[in-house]
């Protein structure tokens, strides 16, 4: 393709010479028709396109190539570093660092959230994990044309292993989150556990979202321009460095409070959180009047007199895992068809 | 992968034409004021074009048949491959395979970042190797390629002609039915042709079929036994008789005519 660049300079041997083909070279070609003589031979086009869940045994029969992709490009990120792997653990420590700075002391968001850097930390390493997803993903078709172009193989691999390197990024990401939260007080408890469901959910939805940008990020540029703006956005919606629920909206515009809170992002955040969070589980156990008396307590006249974590959402702890698990459902399946129907063309550029 | 008999087609390609938009092709000053007032006026980007650049191409390829294709710069001759492999869709018409075809391009590396170990297993397991198999060829593949001690190297270190080799031997680890290879030894040693040529040779003989794109027309001579001169996305002409067909070309372009007594020299080397 880059050849053309050279038609309009002339000079010999370029297209302005008037050479003209023939209108067809039939000299070879059998009588019957070509479509016919293919079918007898059990000749396949080679644009086809599988089956929706042939698609998906190609993809399993590549989970060794996934996995080796997101592995080595873990490792390139930072063979440019000086300090090499070690950014793996400085990222996430200087990004907690910015945001406490800025909203822990500088703004005081904490409105009397206990332990406010845990809640704070907790909400940035979930979140970033879905935002890194987002952002790499929607770029990841026009990062890997010359793969696409040389090897015949699922191109979902690619946005798949590029959701598992933000997966490992995370886990680091949590080890940091172990010792900070440790080291402030908060009890290790068996609820830990259940951060681990939560995160692989939120994978899960990771990926569905993944496959779906990247076929929106193959096309025009546009879109991954737009991508770290839409995202930032969305943090600022998700309450990762406040709580929803103390927000005064949330008592006056109940609807748009529930719309916050059901989010996947804040989903997601919501359930790490209360699975690490001891301060956070006990100021969220069931439904919505539960606490309201102790949280009436918590704005009054502006003065924070209470654990303003009794202001819990109105969606219960129960419903935040239906939801979780539904968004993450509809995203896979949503994403999955739709960079699948497009499976063909993505080695245009 | 069930193929009738041996002697039948591979590749069938059905009045063919490809159609692809460019990015970027010139136009307006490129300004954010110029992009404004085309956004504002609801033009189209002057910079994207269309692109015919396959007008209605066909014939059938044969099992063990080598194709090389031959035309001047902006024939198609890659879009065609690229048609072929599967990676550009058709606008009209329509390719038949007997299998994916591996297309070689002139894109040097896989994964610029990477060392040449990781862009070697990496490029395997895509393939669809088992990782063993991956362990079991890796030694083979290295030593083919002749990159010696930069395979620990990343490949964005590795001149033009290392990363070719690189790839060919990637590529040629697994047997594909049909191999395209498009001006991917170009830029190789005398030492790297000679050895292409033979699993060129090699591929044809297990009943495979290769496509060469080559402007090195000995190259075509010595490894082809079919060749196809496109021209404005039409094919101009086409043969078994290779000499014929190239000779035409040759004068048909201003080219000098060939020596052919110094064919046998280049290769055999």
């Amino acid at each position: 393709m880059r050849e053309r660049a050279g038609d309009q300079q002339g000079g010999p041997g370029t297209l302005t010479d008037d050479l003209t083909p023939p209108e067809a070279v039939r000299d070879d070609l059998p009588d019957e028709p070509l479509a016919e003589l293919a079918a007898r031979y059990q000749l396949r086009p080679s644009a086809a396109r599988p089956g929706v869940f042939a698609y998906a045994g190609q993809l399993w029969a590549r989970r060794h190539f996934i996995i080796g992709f997101a592995t080595a490009r873990n490792v390139a990120m930072y063979t440019e570093a000086r300090l090499g792997q070690l950014w793996q653990v400085l990222t996430p420590l200087l990004n907690a660092a910015v945001y406490y700075l800025i909203f822990g002391i500088i703004l005081d968001t904490s409105r009397g959230i206990p332990h406010f850097l845990d809640f704070l930390i907790t909400g940035i390493f979930v979140f970033n994990f879905t935002q890194r997803a987002f952002i790499t993903t929607s770029r990841v078709i026009p990062d890997s044309l010359p793969l696409i172009r040389a090897l015949p193989f699922p191109r979902g691999c690619l946005p798949i292993g590029y959701v598992l390197i933000e997966l490992e990024q995370l886990a680091m990401s949590m080890v940091v989150l172990t010792v900070i939260v440790l080291a402030t007080g908060e009890p290790l408890t068996w609820y830990w556990l259940l951060a681990i469901p939560a995160l692989l959910i939120q994978a899960v939805f990771n990926i569905g979202m993944g496959l779906f940008l990247a076929r929106l990020g193959a096309g025009a540029d546009d879109f991954s321009q737009l991508m770290p703006f839409l995202v930032r956005t969305w943090m600022y919606c998700s309450g990762v460095m406040y709580s929803i629920s103390t927000v005064s909206f949330d008592r006056k515009h109940p609807t748009v409070g529930f719309l916050l809170q059901v989010n996947p992002a804040a989903v997601f955040i919501d359930l790490v959180r209360d699975a690490i969070l001891a301060t956070q589980r006990d100021g969220w156990p069931g439904s919505k009047p539960y606490n309201a008396a102790l949280c009436k307590l918590y704005d009054l006249n502006g003065a924070h007199l209470e654990n303003s974590a009794y202001c819990h959402g109105t969606v219960t702890m129960n419903e935040l895992w239906l939801l979780g698990a539904g968004w993450a459902i509809v995203a896979i399946v949503v994403g999955y068809v739709f960079f699948w129907q497009a499976e063909t063309k993505y080695g245009r550029g | 992968m069930a193929v009738a008999d041996s002697s039948g087609p591979t590749v069938v390609v059905d009045d063919l034409h490809v159609v692809y938009r460019v990015y970027g092709a010139g136009g307006d000053k490129g300004t954010a004021a110029t992009a404004l007032m085309r956004v504002m006026k609801r033009q189209r980007r002057p910079s994207v074009r269309e692109v015919h650049a396959i007008r209605g191409v066909s014939f059938v390829v044969n099992h063990g048949d080598a194709i090389g294709i031959i035309g001047r710069n902006g024939s198609g001759k890659s879009t065609l491959l690229q048609a072929v492999a599967g990676l550009l869709p058709p606008e009209q018409g329509c390719v038949y395979t007997s299998g994916q075809a591996a297309l070689l391009g002139v894109n040097a590396a896989l994964l610029d970042d990477l060392t040449g170990e990781r862009n070697v297993v990496l490029g395997c397991l895509a393939m669809g190797m088992s990782p063993q198999q991956v362990k079991d060829r890796y030694q083979s593949i290295v030593d083919f390629s002749g990159v010696g001690n930069f395979i620990d190297y990343p490949m964005r270190t590795y001149s033009t002609g290392m990363a070719q080799r690189l790839r060919f031997s990637i590529a040629s680890a697994k047997s594909h039915e049909i191999l395209m290879i498009d001006e991917a030894l170009a830029t190789g040693d005398a030492n790297f042709r000679a050895k292409s040529h033979e699993k060129i040779m090699e591929l044809r003989g297990e009943a495979g079929t290769v496509f060469l794109v080559a402007h090195n027309l000995a190259e075509i001579e010595a490894s082809c036994n079919r060749v196809i001169w496109l021209e404005k996305g039409k094919i101009m002409m086409q043969g078994y008789d290779v000499p014929a067909v190239v000779d035409a070309y040759l004068e048909a372009t201003g080219g000098e005519p060939r020596k052919r007594d110094k064919v046998e020299d280049h290769h055999s080397a």
